[in-house]
C-alpha cells in the first residue's frame, strides 16, 4: 500500500473510532453535558486532561522549538507541567467540592457579584478563542501535509468530526473521544522517539538515550558531541543559557501560572467524582503529559543533530566536507516541495552549506572556506517531528501514524475549549444572568446551539484567521495568569477577600496585562501601530510580553488585597462557603 | 477538640503541606532549572549536564512525585481530622 493510501486508512479508522465514541456516550442532562455527570475514573481523567491539555503546538512545533532553542527551551518544559503542580495543590479539589459547572460559575458565587462573573466569562472566551484558532489551524495544516487536501477541507472535517461528538455528546463525549486521541498521539509521538533513540544511541528509552553515549564507538555524551557540532559552525551552544535569566524566570511562571488558570483545564476536575479524586487525578494527568513531554527534549535534540550531520557531513571548512545538494537524501525533497525546508546556493559551489551567519567572528573563517551565507535559509521547526520518522529510516505506517497523533492533538484540544466557551455562553450568560429560570430541557437544547455555534466560529477563524492570531497565544496564557488563576486561589485561601476587592484585582492584573503586550505587538495588534519596537532593549527590565502574566498576577494579588482591606468584608453565608469549600465532607455526610 | 477547632487544624496542616510542597517545586525548577543552572552544569548525570537536566527533565518528574506524594498525604490527613468523603 502506498503511504497516501495507508495515511487516509489510519486517519480515516482514528475518526471512526472518535464518532463511534460519540454514538455510545450520547448527554442527556446538563450535569452530563457540562461535567460528564462526575462519573469520570481519576486515571481516565487525566488521560482526558493529558489530550485537553497538550495541542497541535505540543504535538508538532515543541520539539522542533528545542532543537533550535536548546536550554533556553525548558522554558515550555518547566512552564506547562508546574502549573499542574499549582493546579493540584491551590485549586482542584476546592473547585471540584464546590461542585458547580463552571469557572465564572464558582467567580461569580465566592465574589457574590455578577461583575466578577462577567470579567471571568470574559477572560475564558477570549483566552478560549485565541487558543482554538491555532487548534484548528493545526488540523488543516496536518490534513494539508500528510493527505494533500486543501487546507480549508481540513478544517472542515475536522469541524464536521468535533461536531459528531461535542455536540451531542458535550463533555461526556469529549472525554471519552479525548482518551482515545490520547492514546493515538502518545503512541505516534513515541515510536518514532525510540527508533532515533536506538539508532543515535543505542538506548531504546529517548530520555536515557539523550543522557547516553553516542553509539558509534566514539564513546563521547551524545548533549556534548551536539554542543560540539552546533558550536563548529557559529551555532549557541546547545546545552547553554542565552536568554536574560529575569526574562526566563518570569516566563517559566507566567506559563506555570497560566497552565493552572485555563478554564478548559480546570473543568476537567470537576468531572470526577469525589475531592480526593480531583487531587489524584492532577497527578494522572501530569504522568500522561511528562511522557510526551520529557520524550519532546530527546526528539528535539537528536532531531537537530541528524539534521546538522546530514548536512555537514565531513570537517568544516573541507571541501568535500559540505553535502552536494544533488545528493540529498529523499525525505529533503519530499519538505523542500511542502516549502518548510529551503535551500539557496549563495556561492555556486552545489554544496549545502548550513551555518550562523550573523555570527561576526565565525562567519569571518566561513569567507575564509569559500561560504557566502548560510544556505538553509528555512528550516521550519515543524520539521523535527514532521520529517522524523523519513529521517530515521521508519516504515510507513509510522508515518501515517504521526499524522492521526497530530490530528487527534488538535481536535481533542479544540473540544476541551469549545466546551468551556459553550458552557460559559449557555449556562454564565444565558442561565446565570439573562433567564434565570430556563428548564434544564431548554439549557441543555442551548448548550448544544452553542456549541454548534462556537464550531462555526472557531472553523470560520482558522480558515481565516486575523494577522495577529500567531501573537496572540501569549494573550490566552496572560489573561489566565494575571487574572483567573489569582482570583480563583484568593477566592479559596483569602476568607476576607471581597467583592470590590477580587474585581478590581482581576480589571487590574488585565488592563496590565493587556497594556503591556499592546504596547509592543501593536493596538489590536495591527502592525505598526505599537508604541515601541517589540525588542529586549524595549523591554521594561528586560520582560518579554509573553512574560508578563506573572507580573500581572502579581499585580492582582496586590491591587485585591489592599481594595478588600478598605471595603466592606465578605457576608457571613460567604464565608461559610469558604468553609465548607476547603472541606473534602460535604456538609450533609457530617 | 470541637468541630470548629478540628476544622481550623486541618486547614492548617493543610497550608503547611503545601507550602513545603510548593517549596519543593520551586527549588527544583526555578532555583536548579534556571538561577543555578550554571552552577549545576558543573557535575553531571550521566551524559547530562546537571542543571541541564533538572531544566529539561528532573524538574517534571519532581513535580510528578509531588502530586501524587500530596494527595497521600492529604488522604491521610483528611481521615486523621475526620473530614473525609467516605
Amino acid at each position: 500500500m502506498d503511504l497516501q493510501t495507508l495515511t487516509y486508512v489510519v486517519v480515516g479508522a482514528s475518526f471512526a473510532l472518535y464518532i463511534g465514541i460519540a454514538i455510545w456516550t450520547k448527554a442527556s442532562t446538563t450535569r452530563e453535558f457540562y461535567v460528564a455527570g462526575t462519573h469520570v475514573h481519576p486515571i481516565a481523567n487525566g488521560m482526558a486532561t493529558a489530550a485537553d491539555w497538550m495541542s497541535a503546538a505540543s504535538f508538532i512545533s515543541m520539539a522542533g522549538l528545542i532543537a533550535f532553542l536548546g536550554y533556553d527551551a525548558s522554558v515550555y518544559l518547566m512552564g506547562w507541567t508546574g502549573g499542574y503542580v499549582l493546579l493540584a495543590l491551590l485549586l482542584a479539589p476546592y473547585l471540584r467540592k464546590f461542585g458547580k459547572f463552571t469557572v465564572p460559575e464558582f467567580i461569580g458565587e465566592r465574589f457574590y457579584s455578577r461583575t466578577a462573573r462577567l470579567v471571568a466569562v470574559f477572560c475564558l472566551i477570549v483566552a478560549s478563542i485565541t487558543y482554538v484558532i491555532g487548534q484548528m489551524k493545526g488540523v488543516g495544516v496536518a490534513f494539508g501535509r500528510f493527505l494533500e487536501v486543501d487546507f480549508e477541507v481540513g478544517v472542515a472535517v475536522g469541524m464536521a468530526v468535533v461536531f459528531i461528538y461535542a455536540v451531542f455528546g458535550g463533555m461526556k463525549g469529549i472525554t471519552y473521544t479525548q482518551i482515545a486521541q490520547y492514546c493515538v498521539l502518545i503512541f505516534a509521538y513515541t515510536v518514532p522517539a525510540i527508533f532515533i533513540a536506538l539508532n543515535l544511541t543505542g538506548h531504546a528509552i529517548p530520555q536515557i538515550g539523550l543522557g547516553g553515549n553516542m553509539s558509534d564507538g566514539s564513546g563521547v555524551a551524545l548533549l556534548d558531541k551536539l554542543d560540539e557540532v552546533v558550536t563548529g559552525l557559529g551555532f549557541a551552544a546547545y546545552t547553554e543559557q542565552k536568554g536574560s535569566s529575569l526574562n526566563i524566570f518570569l516566563l517559566t511562571a507566567s506559563l506555570m501560572i497560566g497552565t493552572a488558570g485555563l478554564p478548559h483545564v480546570i473543568v476537567r476536575f470537576f468531572t470526577v467524582p469525589k475531592v480526593s479524586d480531583a487531587r489524584i487525578s492532577a497527578g494522572w494527568a501530569l504522568v500522561f503529559i511528562a511522557i510526551l513531554y520529557t520524550t519532546a527534549p530527546a526528539v528535539g535534540a537528536m532531531a537537530r543533530l541528524n539534521l546538522m550531520n546530514t548536512i555537514q557531513t565531513g570537517e568544516v571548512g573541507a571541501e568535500d566536507g559540505n553535502l552536494a545538494y544533488a545528493q540529498r537524501p529523499e525525505w529533503f525533497k519530499n519538505w523542500e516541495a511542502t516549502g518548510l525546508l529551503k535551500f539557496e546556493d549563495k556561492n555556486d559551489d552545489g554544496r549545502i552549506q548550513y551555518y550562523d551567519d550573523t555570527n561576526a567572528e565565525f562567519s569571518a573563517s566561513a569567507k575564509a572556506y569559500g561560504w557566502n551565507g548560510n544556505e538553509m535559509v528555512k528550516v521550519d521547526r515543524d520539521i523535527m517531528v514532521l520529517a522524523n520518522p523519513e529521517i530515521a529510516n521508519l516504515p510507513n505506517w509510522v508515518i501515517a501514524l504521526v499524522a492521526a497523533g497530530g490530528l487527534a492533538a488538535a481536535l481533542s484540544t479544540a473540544a476541551g475549549l469549545l466546551l468551556a466557551i459553550s458552557s460559559a455562553i449557555s449556562h454564565d450568560l444565558l442561565k446565570g444572568m439573562i433567564t434565570p429560570n430556563i428548564s434544564e430541557k431548554k439549557e441543555l437544547l442551548a448548550s448544544r446551539i452553542a456549541m454548534a455555534g462556537s464550531i462555526l466560529v472557531a472553523g470560520y477563524l482558522g480558515m481565516n484567521p486575523p494577522g495577529f492570531a500567531a501573537q496572540v497565544v501569549a494573550l490566552a496564557f496572560g489573561f489566565a495568569a494575571s487574572s483567573l488563576f489569582p482570583a480563583l486561589m484568593m477566592g479559596i485561601f483569602n476568607k476576607n477577600m471581597n467583592r470590590t476587592g477580587a474585581v478590581a484585582g482581576m480589571l487590574t492584573g488585565l488592563t496590565s496585562t493587556i497594556m503591556y503586550i499592546v504596547w509592543f505587538k501593536g493596538w489590536f495588534f495591527i502592525p505598526g501601530t505599537a508604541m515601541a519596537a517589540n525588542t529586549p532593549e524595549n523591554w521594561f527590565m528586560g520582560i518579554s510580553p509573553e512574560s508578563f502574566g506573572a507580573v500581572g498576577a502579581l499585580l492582582n494579588f496586590v491591587v485585591a488585597t489592599v481594595v478588600a482591606r478598605f471595603t466592606a468584608a465578605p457576608p457571613e453565608h460567604i464565608r461559610r462557603l469558604v468553609d465548607d469549600i476547603r472541606i473534602p465532607r460535604s456538609a450533609s455526610a457530617s | 477538640m470541637n468541630e470548629q477547632q478540628r476544622r481550623s487544624a486541618y486547614w492548617k496542616a493543610n497550608l503547611r503541606l503545601v507550602a513545603w510542597c510548593l517549596g519543593i517545586w520551586f527549588v527544583v525548577s526555578y532555583l536548579f532549572g534556571i538561577i543555578l543552572v550554571e552552577q549545576l552544569n558543573v557535575f553531571s548525570l550521566g551524559g547530562y549536564k546537571l542543571g541541564f537536566w533538572f531544566a529539561q527533565q528532573g524538574s517534571i518528574f519532581v513535580f510528578v512525585v509531588l502530586i501524587f506524594f500530596y494527595a497521600y498525604r492529604m488522604n491521610k490527613l483528611d481521615r486523621q481530622f475526620e473530614v473525609n468523603e467516605d
